[in-house]
């Protein structure tokens, strides 16, 4: 074939077909994914390319649909631990609250403060771990190879302390009905206030290696404006919310557990770019430590399970929605049941699925690179959005 | 049989050997390098790097270069593939020619010409060529997309480069890098570093664009290109590219060395050494700095071409005409 | 126009204080670890697969009474158990060693695993089974370096595991 039709493309599978291109004849259909370097995982995304600019895009999901609402509806309630911490593995311990505390509330079990307690700390510990990757990632995308590994450094020795406790170190199952799996003990305690030492250090030299960093700033700022209109159009929760100047918070919002009783900030930028994105999860991370900090001074004793949580739960008929923050954003989970081993209906709001929705639109008129950078901005976790 | 070999012109066989040499030269260079490269990356990111390829590691380029030869040579359907594996060869031959007209030292070189500069700005430019058809004939849209960078970013950076190149030029009066290097003293603060401060910066700059390194190494950027025009490469197309990246790392340093850093001279006994040293401190830095920044964006890097480096290497040259006609 | 050469200005030394930075982690002591040649120290709380737990008097015995509770908690269905009583000669030994038993009760031969088999590939580590066993039979194991070829390695025979356990053991 000598004629150089890159356009000939378009004839490949369902989506591309869908996404004919435009009567123009000098643009190009660009397939970026699924296997596509900065679209983490398995996202693919059909670009419509002049030169470098992107004209229309159009994200294509569910190459890692692993049918996880399905299984909720088949397994019996102690059965699905495993499952949602699957979705979002980078936050998993939220997935795994949001399961847990839905089926709590269904049925009217009581957390005893000790476990309540445990929960924020590890949760928020995960948070950070989560929000280091993206960190790192984020600069990979952007083409610095340095700070993912300095992010992973922090992120591994955070890992650790979960894992002395939990037994994993990614895809956690640690919150039970009525409580957690496992106790804690001081040297959980000593370690989490240690690192949570380290890392306020750390935090400095993240902020002059990087985000003080005169190429990252003209790489961020003012690229991939979300006005907070388009936030309320898509449901776009989280850091993106945040970013867009809305100090919306689901801890603060709708506390569950014992946030109510520590002292934190929610941050919020309103510069709607990519840099405020930033800057949101920048400071979150150091909020996290305070709340950390914060728990573990006030850490009551007491049980860390219920001792009459059941072992075979089975809800009365109804149905309960329970939200809770995640790293990307709002976490929901609604659950009916009909009274018998196993969920009638279990549904799961991704987050990143709002999230990723409002990329067509902000990615128009934006260069390539520009386009990586919004992406990476908004924090995906394919398997989560795909579920 | 004597008299045939006598026939040939001596400074035939001078160049042959020298090609010889440059060739060995080359690859030692690029085995060095890549070595250096990943060991440098492995303590910034706090790891050790490549370590388990003979001691401390030190042979794993060497095994990377075996598996790239070993790989299976594949061309893309629908590519057209005299002109697919014509590219990397086009882009490696340029950087050996470079070589013959780099004094490394005092006695060393092969051919000392009067227009050295020229010779080696204007065979750097081919490389252009080179990945502009390894961009276009290997039917794939990222590869495209990376050769249109790639001569965008080339042909942009070749004007401020030439412009503080001619800053020196007129200071010497002569294209001929040996005397160049000559016209420097010993110590650091007779070389034209000292006197052109500006200039060296901008072609500093300009090296690191010309030759595709971070924070401009958009040609090739992974993560928004895959890997830019050598996407379908494998084997030792790729290599080649490999290597060729390196040869021209090279020469920019050395010419880096020449202009700014007093070439072979030194204190205490000039030569090769003093030389390579320099040129091996200046290929360090750009290691170091391709592993601590993240990449530019494309009209970024255009806008500091244009708007920065052009008008401040013309206010250069201006600069240094002013002060030479007084 | 003093706007942006001041804009530019803090930001090349921006890029100096980047490359301080990587400098000074170039210096720094390595912190990962050469894994062939040294391990990580410390692996408190890992969970590697489940494994079944000798009996404290008996260690070629495992603690299980095959309540198959473990099997029928487990999301994935990736323990197999097959239960027999044990023979009846085998019994009497069995009684005077098992000291939990009062002693009054007639040889009501307690069942026992006769195949303890865990499909580890389709384990997702959740430790339902470890936790809802009555007789806390079953623990994670610390093999972190368990790597194979074929799927048919992480199908482990755990009852044949124990008895190698002991073995290695007593010797
Ligand atoms: S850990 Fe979970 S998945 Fe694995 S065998 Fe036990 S119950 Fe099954
Ligand atoms: S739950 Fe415990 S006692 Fe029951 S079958 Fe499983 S391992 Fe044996």
């Amino acid at each position: 074939m000598s004629s150089m039709d890159l356009r000939l493309d378009t004839s490949g599978d369902y989506y591309a077909r869908k996404f004919q291109p435009t009567k123009r004849e000098d643009t190009l259909i660009l397939n970026m994914g699924p296997q596509h370097p900065s679209t983490h995982g398995v996202l693919r995304i059909l670009l419509e390319i002049e030169g470098e600019y992107i004209l229309r895009a159009d994200p294509v999901l569910g190459y890692v649909h692993r049918m996880h609402e399905k299984m909720g509806e088949v397994m019996s309630y102690p059965q699905y631990y495993p499952n949602p911490p699957r979705t979002d593995y980078l936050h998993a311990l939220a997935w795994n609250w949001a399961h847990v505390a839905a089926v709590e509330r269904l049925m009217g079990i009581e957390v005893p403060e000790r476990a309540e307690y445990i929960r924020v700390i590890t949760c928020e510990l995960n948070r950070i771990t989560s929000h280091l990757l993206w960190w790192g990632a984020y600069l990979l995308d952007l083409g610095a190879f340095t700070p993912i590994m300095y992010s992973f450094d922090d992120r591994e020795r955070i890992q650790d302390i979960l894992q002395r406790i939990t037994g994993s170190r990614l895809t956690y199952c640690y919150y039970r009905f009525g409580g957690v799996s496992d106790d804690i003990d001081d040297r959980f305690v000593e370690d989490t206030r240690r690192h949570c030492a380290v890392m306020k250090e750390r935090f400095k030299m993240f902020k002059s290696l990087v985000t003080d960093n005169f190429i990252l700033r003209k790489r961020v700022e003012e690229i991939g404006e979300i006005p907070l209109e388009t936030c309320r159009k898509y449901g776009a929760t989280g850091p993106v919310l945040r970013g867009s100047g809305k100090a919306y918070d689901v801890r603060r919002a709708e506390p569950y557990s014992v946030y109510d009783r520590f002292d934190f900030n929610i941050p919020a930028y309103d510069t709607c770019d990519a840099m405020g994105r930033y800057l949101v999860r920048m400071d979150e991370m150091q909020e996290s430590i305070k709340i950390i900090e914060q728990a573990l001074d006030t850490l009551p004793e007491g049980d860390y399970i219920h001792p009459k949580a059941p072992k075979r739960p089975k809800p009365p008929v109804g149905d309960i929605y329970f939200a809770l923050e995640g790293a990307r954003g709002k976490i929901g989970i609604h659950l009916v049941s009909d009274g018998g081993k196993s969920p009638y209906r279990i549904k799961l709001r991704a987050p990143g699925y709002s999230n990723l929705s409002l990329f067509s639109e902000v990615a128009q008129g934006t260069l390539i690179s520009d386009a990586v950078s919004i992406l990476g901005s908004l924090d995906l976790v394919i398997p989560e959005i795909d579920r | 049989m004597i008299e045939a070999i006598e026939a040939i012109p001596a400074q035939f066989i001078v160049i042959f050997v020298g090609f010889l040499a440059i060739l060995a030269f080359v690859g030692l260079n690029a085995v060095l390098l890549v070595y250096l490269e990943r060991k440098i990356a492995g303590f910034i990111h706090r790891r050790p790097g490549p370590y388990e390829v003979g001691p401390h590691g030190i042979l794993q380029p060497i095994a990377d270069g075996l598996k790239l030869v070993g790989k299976q040579i594949f061309t893309p359907t629908g590519a057209d593939s005299y002109l697919f594996w014509l590219a990397p060869m086009i882009s490696i031959a340029p950087a050996l020619v470079c070589f013959i007209a780099i004094p490394f030292g005092p006695h060393l070189q092969i051919i000392n010409t009067n227009v050295g500069l020229i010779l080696i700005l204007a065979f750097t430019g081919i490389n252009v060529l080179a990945l502009c058809i390894a961009g276009w004939t290997s039917q794939n849209k990222y590869s495209l997309l990376g050769a249109a960078r790639d001569i965008s970013q080339s042909v942009a950076y070749e004007i401020p480069l030439l412009i503080t190149v001619l800053s020196v030029v007129f200071m010497t009066g002569t294209f001929n890098l040996f005397d160049i290097a000559a016209g420097q003293g010993a110590w650091p603060w007779q070389w034209y570093i000292v006197y052109q401060p500006l200039a060296f910066v901008l072609f500093f700059i300009c090296v690191l664009a010309e030759t595709n390194r971070a924070p401009f190494d958009l040609p090739e950027a992974e993560s928004e290109l895959t890997a830019g025009f050598h996407t379908e490469y494998s084997g030792m197309g790729f290599a080649m590219f490999f290597l060729a990246e390196y040869a021209y790392m090279v020469v920019a340093s050395c010419i880096v060395a020449i202009l700014f850093l007093g070439g072979f001279q030194g204190p205490i006994a000039p030569g090769v050494w003093w030389f390579l040293a320099k040129v091996y401190i200046v290929l360090l830095v750009m290691i170091w700095i391709r592993w601590t920044f993240p990449r530019v964006r494309f009209d970024q890097l255009l806008n500091i071409c244009w708007k920065w480096l052009i008008p401040l290497a013309v206010l250069n040259l201006l600069i240094t005409l002013a002060v030479i006609a007084l | 126009m003093i706007k942006t050469l001041r804009e530019t200005i803090g930001g090349l030394w921006s890029l100096l204080v980047g490359m301080k930075i990587t400098a000074i982690n170039f210096k720094s002591p390595e912190i990962t670890v050469h894994y062939p040649r040294q391990v990580v120290p410390d692996l408190e709380g890992f969970r590697g697969h489940i494994e079944l737990v000798p009996k404290e008097d008996d260690p070629f015995k495992s603690k299980c009474t095959a309540c198959s509770n473990c099997v029928r908690i487990c999301p994935t269905s990736c323990i197999s158990m097959k239960a027999a009583k044990p023979k009846k000669k085998e019994a009497p030994a069995a009684e005077a060693e098992g000291s939990q038993e009062p002693a009054a009760k007639k040889p009501k031969a307690k069942p026992e695993p006769v195949l303890f088999e865990l499909n580890f590939n389709y384990c997702s580590l959740c430790g339902l089974c470890v936790q809802s066993c009555p007789t806390n039979a079953l623990r994670f194991s610390d093999d972190v370096y368990l790597a194979g070829f074929t799927r048919q390695e992480f199908v482990f025979d755990l009852l044949a595991r124990l008895q190698n356990q002991a073995q290695k053991k007593e010797q």
